[in-house]
């Protein structure tokens, strides 16, 4: 068990609602959430379709340890074809809705066509219905949830909706839920705007009884949690400083992409650190930072609560981002303050509001403010074409653009494009740090090499959360790596893919890697779900959803050239820093990848590799 | 000895395990609809608040009970609702200043907090010690403690 076996299926041109059966073949080779939803897609959805067209499917699902006992397990994903990337798009989301999903009585949501109007749907254990969302279409995620409680008459619904940005296609948008917790990237919401859908809304009550062996389950999941309270990383420094505890570190080794990766090394970086989010401000002498906050389930805490000075220039008319919400991560940190130059804590704390609010990447977006930046620096755009001078470091420029990309005004509509179709338009399509057209992150592959590897092969667009390599090259979990060579780096993004596959289909969080291993997550599933789930097991499960997906991406038109880094990160070496003369060695590292995957020269899984692996 | 569970708001995360305990204790499911504890998110605050029955020495519910169903555990002190005595009126419910006994309407029942008998599951499950189950005389030890050392005493030195 662990699953609840039920799926629903949501066909939003007939306006139907059906319950079907968990395919449980299915469910013992890809286990939940990620794997077994993505197993539906590639099997019902041609590759080749429009990210935007009624043809293309959006799946919401959990996994089995989603709304159980299990630490962090509360987790659920959403799969689609993305829009930003045209590859598979899976992105993870916290907070409360998964767990409500599973407590409802379902294991996932499969959303098809396109609705003739806006409509949300309803789901109140199995009764389940698509209600007229014709008032709420126009308004922001935050005002959607709160309508949403409002006329169900009931605080303790769970609402995902999208924002404008995904009403508006923003190619980016994200799913948001309980506020500020995201599905984040790829362009997952633009996919539910593209359908009419603005939002699903659940109460569950049902609960989670289908646990193989409760008894075992709870041995399991309190020896794991143990695991995680003991742990530097898992134990302290993220309840404490969040996932910003890395700013000042990345900056030090000198692999922080600053001014749209021309530089590695940001000056500003202490000020938009996590320290710095507890330090007193001068200007009304209270921390940046509130409190940490956890996800359902989660006993590491990670999560950062904020509140800016309601006197900074930026909300000084605007209430309504005066209280507490969601703060900076690191990534946003990174992506709204060192790629844009920008070193006002309280502005990038309200550029990442206004991304929860209307719901968009903060990653995608930041970077891209970044590609602009620079083409207004070169003066390919000007004042009059960005309405606001943007020269790098205007927090005045990255807060305008921020508020036009979520009302879709003026060069809002162009931002909408991401990075690499934005830079294409105007001429310079170099200046897009994009890999398969979406934006990497905070880790800049000239510092830390295998993330470059990471990037470059990841299935759905340059990301760290597909083989976060910085565990080990920086963090020494589970070993310590060199940061600066490319050696032994495709084996180790390899296993890192794996086995982050696995954890993204079983409900948990893949912040639990910083302590766990597979070791301490295959007891958990073993005694939730029936069929003997291995360390073994799920290693293999975690390589046969990688090649999935990789198929699938072949199928949709990818090729092994798009298995590669901007020419920025191999041909201009680091400035400054440990990495100071080095360029990125991608080159060097994706054929021995291809070759330890058991794929081909182009890029595709050989006959024995799939047979192996029963694909 | 008699305990009290004793609540720090100050030190929850809003992970929900307190409540996931609660109704796996008592009903054998996760299902926080079904928890006797709930922790309340007061989002533009940043806060986050868990409550749960405190155990009234007068208890509003055992008084306003018709037919005797909320009674007294001798042992941990807590007001014990007996499930083959309660009709579901849900007077109780009424009486409660604080809302903490509540209509189960699968079982036609009420259900409060008992103290699980004496080992409260929420306070095994919380990850940060914000629910705790301490003596039910000294729930101030925590705040004296923190304030006795503030004062401004220098050590004694030896006699």
């Amino acid at each position: 068990m662990g699953w609840t076996r039920k799926i629903l299926r949501v066909d939003l041109s007939k306006g139907t609602c059906k319950s079907e059966p968990l395919n449980m073949e299915w469910a013992q080779q890809y286990l939940g959430q990620r794997g077994l939803a993505t197993k539906y897609f590639v099997e019902e959805v041609d590759p080749k379709v429009d990210p935007l067209a009624p043809g293309n499917k959006l799946i919401m699902a959990t996994g089995p340890l989603t709304g159980t006992m299990a630490s962090t397990g509360g987790r659920y994903s959403v799969i689609t074809k993305g829009p930003l990337t045209g590859a598979i798009a899976c992105s993870n989301s916290g907070g409360y809705f998964g767990a409500e999903l599973k407590f409802a009585g379902w294991d996932m949501v499969i959303f098809e066509g396109k609705s003739p109007k806006p409509v949300y749907l309803s789901i109140q254990d199995d009764v389940v219905e698509l209600r007229d969302a014709s008032h709420l279409w126009g308004k922001t995620t935050w005002d959607t949830e709160e309508i949403i409680k409002s006329s169900h008459h009931d605080p303790q619904v769970r609402v995902a909706s999208i924002g404008r940005a995904g009403e508006n296609q923003v190619l980016y948008a994200c799913v948001v839920n309980d506020l500020h917790r995201a599905a984040g990237r790829s362009g997952v919401g633009a996919v539910m705007g593209s359908k009419n859908l603005k939002a699903v809304a659940i109460r569950g009550t049902v609960g989670v009884s289908g646990i193989r062996d409760f008894k075992a389950f709870m041995t399991a999941t309190t020896a794991a949690k143990k695991v995680l309270a003991d742990n530097a990383v898992t134990g302290q420094g993220l309840p404490k400083f969040g996932t910003q505890v890395l700013m000042n570190v990345i900056n030090e080794m000198g692999a922080l992409p600053t001014h749209n990766a021309k530089d590695v090394q940001f000056e500003g970086a202490r000020k938009i650190s996590g320290e710095a989010m507890h330090e007193k401000r001068l200007s009304d002498g209270k921390a940046n930072l509130i409190t940490n906050a956890a996800c359902f389930g989660c006993t590491i805490a990670c999560g950062r609560i904020s509140q800016v000075d309601k006197n900074h220039w930026s909300v000084v008319n605007s209430p309504k981002y005066w209280g507490a919400t969601g703060g900076l991560e690191y990534e946003a940190a990174w992506s709204l303050g060192a790629a844009d130059g920008v070193d006002d804590l309280d502005a990038l704390t309200v550029a990442n509001m206004i991304c929860n609010e209307d719901g968009f990447d903060p990653i995608t977006f930041g970077a891209t403010v970044g590609a602009v930046m620079e083409m207004y620096s070169m003066g390919v755009l000007t004042k009059e074409q960005i309405g606001i001078e943007s020269p790098f470091g205007s927090a005045q420029a990255l807060l305008e653009i921020a508020h036009m990309t979520a009302e879709g005004r003026g060069f809002g509509k162009e931002m909408a494009l991401g990075s690499a179709r934005l830079t294409a338009k105007y001429g310079h399509p170099e200046l897009s740090m994009s890999v398969k057209g979406q934006e990497f992150p905070a880790y800049d592959p000239r510092g830390i090499q295998g993330m470059g590897l990471t990037y470059a092969t990841s299935n759905r667009g340059a990301c760290h959360l597909r083989s976060y390599t910085v565990a080990s090259e920086v963090l020494g979990i589970p070993v310590k790596t060199d940061p600066l060579v490319t050696e032994g780096k495709p084996a180790l993004v390899m296993a890192f893919q794996d086995a982050t596959a696995a954890f993204d289909s079983s409900g948990t969080c893949i912040f639990t890697t910083f302590a766990w291993s597979l070791g301490d997550l295959a007891p958990q599933i073993d005694a939730a779900c029936d069929g003997g789930w291995s360390v073994e097991r799920l290693a293999e499960l975690g390589e046969r959803i990688w090649n999935m997906e990789r198929l699938f991406n072949n199928a949709a038109g990818f090729t092994a050239k798009d298995d590669d880094l901007p020419a920025r990160l191999k041909t201009e070496p680091a400035k400054t820093g440990p990495a100071k003369g080095l360029v990125s060695g991608i080159d060097k590292m994706v054929p021995e990848y291809y070759q330890l995957r058991g794929w081909n020269k182009a890029g595709e899984p050989d006959k024995e590799t799939l047979a192996r692996l029963g694909l | 000895m008699q305990k009290s569970l004793h609540i720090d708001p100050s030190k929850c995360t809003g992970c929900l395990q307190c409540e996931m305990a609660c109704s796996y204790e008592n009903y054998g499911v996760f299902n926080i609809s079904k928890s006797r504890i709930k922790v309340f998110n007061f989002e533009h605050e940043g806060r986050k608040v868990p409550y749960t029955c405190t155990q009234c020495a007068e208890a509003w519910c055992m008084n306003a009970c018709p037919v005797d169903a909320i009674r007294i555990d001798a042992a941990t002190g807590a007001k014990v609702v007996h499930e083959d005595a309660c009709v579901g009126c849900k007077v109780c419910t009424i009486a409660c200043p604080f809302g903490t006994v509540n209509y189960v309407a699968d079982t036609g029942k009420v259900q409060k907090c008992d103290l699980c008998g004496g080992d409260p599951a929420c306070v095994t499950a919380c990850p940060t010690a914000a629910i705790t189950y301490v003596d039910a005389d000294w729930t101030g030890l925590d705040k004296m403690r923190q304030w006795a050392g503030k004062t401004n005493t220098q050590p004694r030195a030896s006699a």
